[in-house]
């Protein structure tokens, strides 16, 4: 017990917060000036919110530079390393409580109000004075103001996909216990490819959304299947970008000798971002493609 | 002004009046055993009149009584007022049937079954609102055909909207309901007293939501059969003077005269009275291409809208002389001089065209 | 809670800004000064302050905001805005208050007196903490820039109802979308800051169970943050796509709902709700036994009541939605759920009357603002619980009746606490003894000008006036006119305790380490002024 109270390490003034605070407001500027100004091709705002992300990362750099150089000489303790970890788990909860808004969306939308527009429960004259010829079926390949569409099959890529992300997390947890274990070639080798499948899963979905744009028809602007199948994949999408971003950062530390069995905090981070990107995953297939 | 809620007109507004009192009751109740309890403390029990304090500060049993008496309290509230809202959302086996739209900023009201139809828009002048005029009585509680319903009978409302939520509210019958765009949500009534009621739109609904009353003129269920047959008349009248203003033609100085009228009371909420806009928000008439170039794309904007606008479809809510007589005042307002007089069979043409 | 022995109190008494040695290590440089001291700090104090004052001069702005609403409202007709202009203020105000005002001043209090109470040196996250205050001044720079573009800023309120926000808004709503989206990533980051502070850093015998009301209400509180802003996140974001990607979650021509929105958009705004209520809570359970000098009444019960109601919380969203056609059923589960939030609250009500049954009362003005608290909160709660009630909420609803509702509990509520809470701490942060005169004009001043400002409003809304309306018939006239002589009053009585504050933090009779005779707790056993550094060495807590 006396071990949990050592003296905590309190870092002294640092700019990066700063920085990243400007970082973030060009972004956010830069990002909704692009937005107001799409249809006359983007204004300045495009280069603005590039710059930002720029110096975004400078930041992000940095601050990471530090925190890795203190936490290599040493100043850290056990207690500072369950702080970062407990963090790390909120941060995780607030992710997904994010996708649990897309995801009610989701749910919100083929449970009732595709229903409703329909006449089910209380709205039997919704469908008879406003959409006569409306019927509520899921997926919505053809919308009450008449726009249509095709449906994503959970077959082909969408699955081929699905069983690279569950690999991925095995294989990351292989290399996990590599690190646990002190076998780095396991470790170095693992990783290596967990990112090889990350990439290879964004490749597909690239792949996939060139094929629902150019021979499916199947558009963000298609209604609300489009709407949700854009948002839910595109934000995860996203998401293992960052992931991925994360696990390459990771194999180079690894590279440079980082991390011991004891302490390795930003690698187990890293690993629990990208079980929770395979879990939403998980929840997507089955939600927005099978059922 | 009445300083609580009022009784109402129907049963089911004296019902939830009586609910109201009921629970304001029991709140007061509540209030004055814990202020006064609170009061007592504050007095007796101060420093500066020697209080020494007590030790005591848990007791398991004064717990669970001020947990569990609340929640029977709680119950005593929750039956009346379940079985009042069940009365309520019971819109079954109603005599008549009334669609309510909602659009920015007017009520639109159609009559099942008896090919009736209107607006209703707020009467009061601009001017008054303006502080350049007296107000009046019932100053933004006008308009200029209110709906009018019969005493006695079960009137049903499908309430919709053309573009954002409203809400439609009659204080005196306890209705509220939103007017959601796309869906229709049901509600009704049934007045006992004939008489004039007045309401006025309860959700945010953009710039003139404070100006969108909704008033309903009850009848005797005979005058309001007579109303109904002396509407249907109307309607046939109307659309035989729509028939004829086809064969006439209107001078530069009639349709301008009539499209300021028009224009006045229609576009300039949106377009103001000078015709400028608002910078960002309403586009200008006032120089602006569309009022100066195709007049066909100009009565096509006015007659259908344009989707994904605040720019609503004007075809179903003003008769042909209107509308044309409004483009015309359009293209020839402030500096807009094109000289054109537009026809109803210009503007007739383009709606046939639609179909 | 009881005896605290405290082996910080020699290091303790070192100077504000030494930084030769207060138990950190390789401080190589000088640690910056002026200006770049508060753009670079990590230490709790400093960035507890930066968002005290922050929340201020946002309640300023807001609170300027209310009183050209209040302006306009002062005789029907228009006369000093046009409508679309009064709107963008009803909305920024609200957003303001909401968002610039209470919640940050509540985080300012955890920020400062949360490490103070567990015995923790600083926040877990001390970089981060830094991060989490400085986006707030551009979120805000942002919201307000908006309010000088073409054709205004947002309009639709602060709860952003679609479609009025998405095809029918202006531009600006794609920086108000953002500006949302960086209020959200600073509560988030300051809530994880405040649960793993107290979740890991609490000093060795620092217990769940021995825990000051102020952390535990603020635990849960961070914890309702954590699981609700990323949703108003996710619900900002579909408005965006909306308005400017051609999505239609809420358009039912292509399937969506704009009911929908309102759905998501409470799901995040009742928990909200809360989240500027709990911390009060935990405010008014220091303060209360400190003045009544006896032991807090059924501290258990405080902690599983305020749990209870964070999880009520997320069932009760609806009754904000009442008439927008749901089903019975529906509406009924609604009202029964938020009917039950009544007896967790309850007793907490009953347990502050209890605490000071057979006290030892006195009267500073810290309690002064705290049985204000009490009283004018629960006022608020029971026109909250005739709210609940569905089929007459079908009269209140969209009234004045409603504003009356939740600026008792807002503003007699949140900001009062803030108000009892900067009373109570302000001679632990300055150092020095505030002007008790000044503090009795401004209770006072504030306690009439605030009821004659929020209470004829249940009137009018009774009478049935609807809100956010510019103008209004001409009955209700007189009572809206002595509505805004409330407000002026109320509003410049707050400038009283602007002087307060700046002559507290100049000077004035230096305060003593425990300033309250009554009051408990670690923070009193460090100096007042506390100390930059403290509790670089845990205490034992006994
Ligand atoms: C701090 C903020 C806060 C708090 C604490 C509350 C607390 C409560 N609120 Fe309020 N509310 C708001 C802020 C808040 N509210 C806001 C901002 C809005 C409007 C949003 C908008 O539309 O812009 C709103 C709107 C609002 C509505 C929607 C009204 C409408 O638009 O039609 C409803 C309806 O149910 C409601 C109910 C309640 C209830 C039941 C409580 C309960 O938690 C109250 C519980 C407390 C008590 C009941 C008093 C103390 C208890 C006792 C003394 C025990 C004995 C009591 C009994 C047995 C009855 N609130
Ligand atoms: C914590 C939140 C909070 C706080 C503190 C307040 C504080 C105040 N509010 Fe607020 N209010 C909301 C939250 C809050 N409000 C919300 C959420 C809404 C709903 C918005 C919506 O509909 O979307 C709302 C809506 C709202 C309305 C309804 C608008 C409408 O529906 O059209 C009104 C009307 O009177 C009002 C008034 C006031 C007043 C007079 C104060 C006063 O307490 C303010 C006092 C403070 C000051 C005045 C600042 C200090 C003084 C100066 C800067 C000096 C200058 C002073 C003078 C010249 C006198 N508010
Ligand atoms: Cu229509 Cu408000
Ligand atoms: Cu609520």
């Amino acid at each position: 017990m006396s071990q949990q109270y050592q003296r905590y390490y309190v870092p002294a003034q640092s700019p990066w917060p700063i920085v990243g605070a400007v970082a973030l407001f060009m972004i956010a500027v830069g990002a909704g000036n692009y937005v107001i100004s799409l249809p006359e091709g983007g204004g300045y705002g495009g280069y603005l919110l590039l710059a930002g992300v720029a110096v975004l990362i400078y930041m992000l750099v940095g601050w990471f530079r530090n925190v890795i150089d203190e936490s290599m000489s040493g100043m850290y303790s056990g207690q500072m390393d369950r702080s970062f970890k407990q963090g790390m788990a909120w941060f995780i909860f607030s992710e997904v409580m994010f996708f649990a808004a897309f995801f009610g969306a989701l749910f919100y939308t083929r449970m009732i109000a595709i229903p409703w527009l329909g006449g089910a429960s209380n709205n039997l004259m919704t469908n008879e004075v406003l959409w006569p010829t409306f019927e509520a079926v899921w997926p919505l390949l053809t919308t009450p103001d008449g726009t249509t569409t095709e449906a994503m099959g959970w077959q082909g890529l969408p699955l081929y996909n699905t069983i690279i992300l569950v690999i991925s997390s095995v294989t990351l947890h292989i290399a996990h216990t590599g690190l646990e274990q002190e076998k780095r070639k396991q470790l170095t080798a693992w990783l290596g490819l967990t990112i090889l499948l990350g990439i290879g899963f964004l490749t597909l979905q690239v792949e996939e959304y060139i094929h629902a744009y150019r021979e499916m028809g199947l558009m963000l602007n298609s209604g609300v299947y489009g709407n949700t199948f854009f948002l839910l994949t595109g934000f995860h999408g996203l998401h293992v970008t960052l992931g991925t971003v994360m696990l390459i950062v990771m194999f180079f530390r690894v590279l440079k000798g980082h991390f011991t069995p004891q302490n390795h905090f930003a690698f187990q981070a890293s690993s629990w971002y990208w079980h929770f990107v395979d879990v939403v995953w998980l929840c997507l297939f089955v939600f927005v493609y099978v059922l | 002004m009445p300083w609580n809620l009022t009784p109402g007109v129907t049963d089911i507004s004296e019902q939830v009046y009586s609910l109201h009192m009921t629970i304001f009751y029991i709140c007061c109740v509540i209030a004055l055993i814990v202020f006064g309890i609170m009061l007592y403390s504050l007095i007796y029990h101060r420093k500066s009149k020697g209080a020494k304090p007590a030790n005591f500060h848990e007791s398991t049993k004064v717990e669970i009584a001020w947990t569990v008496v609340p929640f029977l309290i709680l119950i005593g509230m929750a039956v009346p007022a379940t079985s009042t809202l069940i009365a309520m959302e019971d819109p079954s086996e109603s005599a008549l049937t009334i669609q309510v739209t909602g659009s920015q900023w007017k009520w639109h009201y159609k009559y099942f079954g008896h090919d009736i139809e209107f607006y209703s828009l707020l009467s009061t002048p601009t001017d008054q609102i303006r502080n350049q005029q007296e107000k009046s009585d019932n100053y933004l509680l006008e308009v200029d055909k209110p709906l009018v319903l019969p005493t006695n009978r079960k009137v049903r409302f499908l309430m919709t909207s053309d573009d954002v939520i409203h809400s439609w509210w009659v204080p005196a019958f306890a209705v509220k309901k939103d007017a959601n765009p796309g869906f229709i949500n049901e509600a009704w009534t049934k007045v006992n007293e004939p008489g004039t009621y007045r309401g006025q739109c309860a959700e945010l609904c953009g710039k003139d939501h404070g100006f969108m009353p909704v008033v309903v003129e009850v009848l005797p269920e005979e005058e309001f059969d007579q109303w109904l047959v002396a509407q249907q008349q109307a309607a046939t009248d109307a659309a035989a003077a729509e028939q004829a203003s086809l064969e006439q033609q209107m001078t530069m100085a009639e349709a301008m005269a009539l499209g300021e009228s028009v224009y006045i009371g229609r576009c300039a909420a949106c377009h103001q009275p000078n015709g400028m806009g608002l910078a960002g928000v309403f586009p200008a008439i006032n120089g602006s291409a569309i009022a100066a170039g195709d007049v066909t794309e100009h009565i096509d904007v006015v007659v259908n809208g344009r989707g994904g606008t605040a720019m609503q479809a004007f075809g179903a809510q003003l008769s042909l002389r209107e509308l044309a007589a409004v483009v015309t005042y359009q293209r020839n307002a402030w500096d807009n001089n094109t000289g054109e007089v537009i026809q109803t069979t210009e503007v007739d043409a383009v709606m046939q065209g639609e179909q | 809670m009881n005896s605290i022995v405290n082996d910080a109190k020699t290091e303790a008494a070192e100077p504000l800004l030494d930084s030769s040695d207060h138990g950190e290590h390789d401080h190589h440089e000088q640690p910056a000064t002026g200006i770049k001291r508060w753009l670079y700090t990590t230490n709790h104090k400093e960035i507890g302050s930066l968002y005290l004052w922050f929340s201020f001069i946002m309640f300023l702005v807001g609170g300027a905001m209310a009183m050209v609403i209040r302006a306009e409202l002062f005789q029907p007709g228009l006369q000093l805005v046009d409508p679309h202009f009064f709107n963008q203020m009803t909305t920024v105000h609200g957003l303001i208050m909401v968002f610039g005002a209470v919640m940050p001043a509540f985080t300012g209090l955890a920020n400062w007196m949360i490490p103070l109470m567990i015995g923790a040196p600083d926040m877990a996250l001390p970089r981060m903490n830094n991060w989490s205050f400085w986006i707030l001044p551009f979120a805000f720079a942002m919201l307000l820039g908006s309010l000088f573009m073409e054709g205004g800023g947002p309009a639709f309120g602060w709860t952003f109802y679609a479609p009025l926000s998405t095809t029918y808004s202006g531009d600006s709503t794609a920086l108000f979308v953002f500006s949302v989206h960086i209020m959200g990533i600073s509560s988030i980051m300051g809530a994880i800051n405040v649960v793993v502070t107290i979740m890991n850093l609490r000093a060795p015998g620092m217990t769940w169970m021995k825990l000051p009301l102020f952390v535990w209400t603020w635990l849960i509180t961070a914890f309702l943050l954590i699981a609700v802003m990323p949703v108003l996140a996710g619900a900002v974001t579909m408005i965006l796509t909306d308005k400017f990607f051609g999505t239609s979650f809420f358009d039912a021509a292509g399937g969506g709902d704009p009911v929908m929105f309102q759905h998501i958009f409470w799901f995040f705004g009742h928990p909200e709700v809360y989240i500027m209520i709990l911390p009060a809570f935990g405010i008014i359970s220091a303060i209360v036994p400190a003045f009544s000098r006896k032991r807090l009444f059924g501290y258990a019960s405080m902690v599983y009541a305020t749990a209870s109601i964070a999880g009520l919380s997320f069932l009760v969203w609806a009754h904000h939605m009442f008439t927008t056609g749901m089903p019975v059923a529906a509406e009924l589960f609604f009202m029964y759920c938020t009917m039950l939030i009544s007896v967790p609250t309850g007793v907490k009500v009953f347990n502050w009357v209890a605490t000071m049954w057979r006290g030892s009362i006195s009267f500073e003005a810290p309690m002064l603002f705290a049985l204000a608290f009490i009283v004018l909160f629960t006022i608020g709660g029971l026109s909250g619980l005739m709210l609940a009630i569905t089929p007459v909420d079908f009269q209140y609803h969209d009234t004045y009746f409603v504003v009356a509702h939740f600026h008792y509990v807002l503003v007699t509520g949140a900001i009062f606490s803030i108000m009892a809470g900067a009373y109570y701490w302000l001679p632990k942060w300055t150092g020095h003894m505030y002007s008790e005169t000044l503090a009795k004009w401004h209770f006072w001043c504030s306690l009439v000008s605030v009821n004659v400002l929020f209470f004829p409003m249940h009137f009018l809304g009774l009478a049935g006036m609807p809100r956010r309306i510019p103008d209004y018939a001409l009955q209700f006239a007189d009572v809206n006119q002595v509505v805004s002589i409330g407000g002026f009053a109320f509003g410049l009585s707050q400038l009283i305790f602007l002087a307060l504050v700046i002559k507290c933090v100049r000077g004035g009779k230096k305060a003593e380490a425990k300033v309250w005779d009554g009051a408990e707790g670690l923070e009193w056993t460090v100096p007042s002024p506390a100390p930059l550094h403290t509790f670089s060495t845990p205490p034992v807590v006994k």
